[in-house]
């Protein structure tokens, strides 16, 4: 095997890929500097009217600021409820254990538009008016997967007897999972809220179905693409959006690696 | 403060009858893990499980800390039943073979954990934490993590927030288990000396004979869920009361036979037509008993011309010679072909010459009927 040689075909394998997965989103904050109303070359000149324009445009703050609210109580609801359901499944057998988690584990598989359909059946059969609680719900639902995975695997991680430990000790069961359990799992579980909310906060099939007369983001941007002259503004959006999320993916990931701890050297060294 | 182990008042610990068998899951049979265990632990005694793994002293020791509840029989802790009591109500702590180091608090909050749960004022904390540390002397890493330290240093400070409860008892897993061989040695006196200073009663688990036999005021042999002798270690390595045990403990040599007479604690076996040991009876075998003689390797002399006439003497050929050091290992043929192992200590020096035996030598071996153990099995 060569190594540390990139051959040509490498080279512009390497250069076509990362256009394409990196160019459209360039273009997308070129574009929100570009003084005019058309996404097309040439460029015009500089401006940050659209900045202005966009944070002075109140349906459009109105609906971040509906998906920031909706996103951190459902992400909340989800981190708590798949931090249970991950302590439940690692640290205690149980019959039909394996279904727990297959059925838990589906949302993830389940296509998000076919939740919907079937959520928005649901609360139609329920008379449930639609709202920012049932789209939080429906993000409730997609996100405990995703929290019970990333915290059971930092459970998982978790040396046994570290609880038999502590109550050995003198701690009761709560006071084992006060002082023991969940400090070990919090940065799994910080991190588990992060990408929560990030999924949250691009989600549009479930918003789209069950939404009220309050929009989402995704949902807002959604309605705006038929209006040329708004264009620049969902554009300038999109640019802080995702600015936003890659700053918010990166801190997460930093998170999740606190506290684990580096290489043990345990039976090495003098006393 | 130096407390010897005594019978007054109750015992610290008792197991009576105690059973624990695990439902076998999808085969067919459940596993007994601990099958009928009867232990009566004197205060301040150093009292040592010992076994193969798989033999239920880990199970026994989880029962007394309360991981595991009795399937029949009771666990008494200072004459209290523990049926009832979870762990965190049991005044026993327990070093754990993994240490089980809290990797998110620092040493000094590691050692305070027992006292913080149980609310102990913050400047009694303080002191009492500081004492624990010096008594392991580890007085100056109370700000570290536990991944900071070796594995020594983590051995002490699971002992040290184990012994800051003042505990009635002490359990330990096998805690010198991931230690090297030298560290291991260093620990197994330290422990001792520890043992002896604090007062409390250890029960101590471990598959090591030598640690066992070094530590230990008592030692209770353990094999397939069930005690099958306890004693001192004095008692245990010289006086085993089974082919088990002579074998798990220490190296021991075997020869088959069956009872020709008895005289009291003497009794002969006759091993092969015309060949007879002497040796000496502790567990009452008869005429006619099928027996197993264990002679430790050690006891057993060589002669490397025909001595005068005496008991157990035998004609020996010489089949392979280990020179390990501080003995020399000599691996012998019985004129009926049995083997027999002889450990023959180097008190002179041959470097210069070639060891006196070699293989292919003829020899003859002796051992006194007292070291010679009849065993009933």
């Amino acid at each position: 095997m060569r190594r540390g040689k990139l051959t040509s075909f490498n080279f512009w394998y390497f250069v076509l890929f990362t256009a394409a997965l990196y160019l459209p989103i360039l273009l997308l904050i070129v574009f929100s500097f570009n003084d005019a109303q058309a996404l097309i070359f040439p460029l015009q000149g500089f401006t940050t009217r659209w900045y202005g324009e966009m944070v002075r445009s109140t349906e459009l703050v109105g609906s971040v600021w509906h998906s920031i609210v909706m996103g951190v109580l459902s992400s909340l609801a989800a981190t708590i409820l798949g931090t249970m359901a991950a302590i439940g499944v690692v640290r205690y057998k149980f019959p039909g254990r394996g279904l727990f988690v297959a059925v838990a584990a589906m949302p993830l598989v389940i296509p998000y538009v076919v939740l919907a359909v079937a959520m928005l059946l649901l609360f139609s059969q329920l008379n449930i008016p639609l709202s920012l609680w049932t789209v939080g719900l429906g993000h409730v639902i997609i996100n405990i997967p995703l929290v019970l995975l990333i915290v059971a695997a930092r459970l998982i991680g978790m040396e046994k007897n570290l609880e038999e430990a502590a109550m050995d000790l003198g701690a009761t069961y709560w006071s084992t999972l006060l002082r023991v359990t969940l400090p070990i799992a919090f940065p799994a579980m910080v991190a588990a809220f992060l990408t929560s909310f990030t999924t949250s906060f691009d989600e549009f099939a479930l918003a789209f179905f069950l939404i009220g007369p309050e929009p989402t983001l995704p949902v807002y941007i959604y309605s705006q693409l038929r209006f040329p002259s708004r264009l620049p503004i969902v554009v300038t959006m999109a640019s802080v959006i995702m600015v936003a999320s890659v700053l918010m993916i990166v801190f997460s990931e930093y998170v999740r690696h606190w506290g684990s701890a580096p290489a043990r050297s345990r039976s090495e060294g003098a006393p | 403060m130096t407390t010897k182990p005594t019978l007054n008042g109750l015992p610290a610990v008792e197991l009576r009858n105690v059973y624990k068998t695990y439902p076998a899951g999808r085969s067919e049979h459940e596993v007994a893990a601990v099958n009928g265990v009867n232990l009566s632990l004197l205060s301040g005694e150093f009292f040592t499980l010992l076994g193969p793994s798989g033999c239920g002293k880990t199970t026994s020791l989880r029962m007394i800390a309360g991981f595991e509840t009795p399937t029949a029989g009771e666990v008494f802790i200072q004459g209290q039943p523990m049926s009832h009591v979870p762990p965190y109500r049991r005044p026993v702590n327990t070093v754990f073979q993994n240490y089980a180091l809290f990797p998110h608090l620092t040493i000094e909050k590691n050692v305070a954990f027992g006292l913080t749960v149980q609310k102990v004022p913050k400047a009694e904390q303080q002191r009492r934490v500081r004492e624990a540390l010096e008594l392991v002397r580890l007085p100056t890493v109370g700000q570290r993590k536990p991944t900071q330290l070796s594995g020594g240093q983590q051995q002490r400070v699971a002992l040290a927030r184990a012994l800051i409860n003042r505990p009635a008892v002490l359990l330990l897993d096998e805690p010198l288990g991931a230690l090297d061989y030298k560290l291991r040695q260093a620990m197994q006196l330290e422990l001792k000396a520890l043992q002896h200073e604090v007062g409390i009663t250890f029960v101590y688990v471990t598959h090591d004979q030598e640690e066992a036999l070094t530590m230990s005021d008592r030692i209770a042999v353990m094999s397939a869920g069930k005690v099958l002798q306890i004693g001192t270690p004095i008692e245990i390595y010289e006086r085993p009361n089974c082919r088990f045990v002579a074998n798990f403990i220490g190296e021991t040599n075997f020869l088959d036979g069956r009872v020709t007479r008895t005289n009291g604690n003497r009794c002969t076996v006759q091993v092969a037509d015309g060949l007879e040991v002497s040796g000496s009876n502790y567990s009452a075998a008869a005429v006619g008993d099928q027996v197993t003689v264990s002679i430790r390797p050690e006891k057993i002399r060589i002669h490397e011309s025909r001595p005068e006439p005496q008991p157990n003497l035998f004609e020996v050929a010489v089949d392979r010679v280990a020179y390990i050091g501080s003995d020399t290992q000599l691996f012998m043929t019985m004129p009926y072909g049995a083997k027999v192992r002889v450990y023959d200590q180097n008190e002179l020096s041959t470097v210069d010459e070639n060891y006196f035996y070699a293989a292919g030598d003829q020899a003859w071996i002796s051992w006194r009927p007292e070291n010679a153990l009849v065993l009933k099995d």
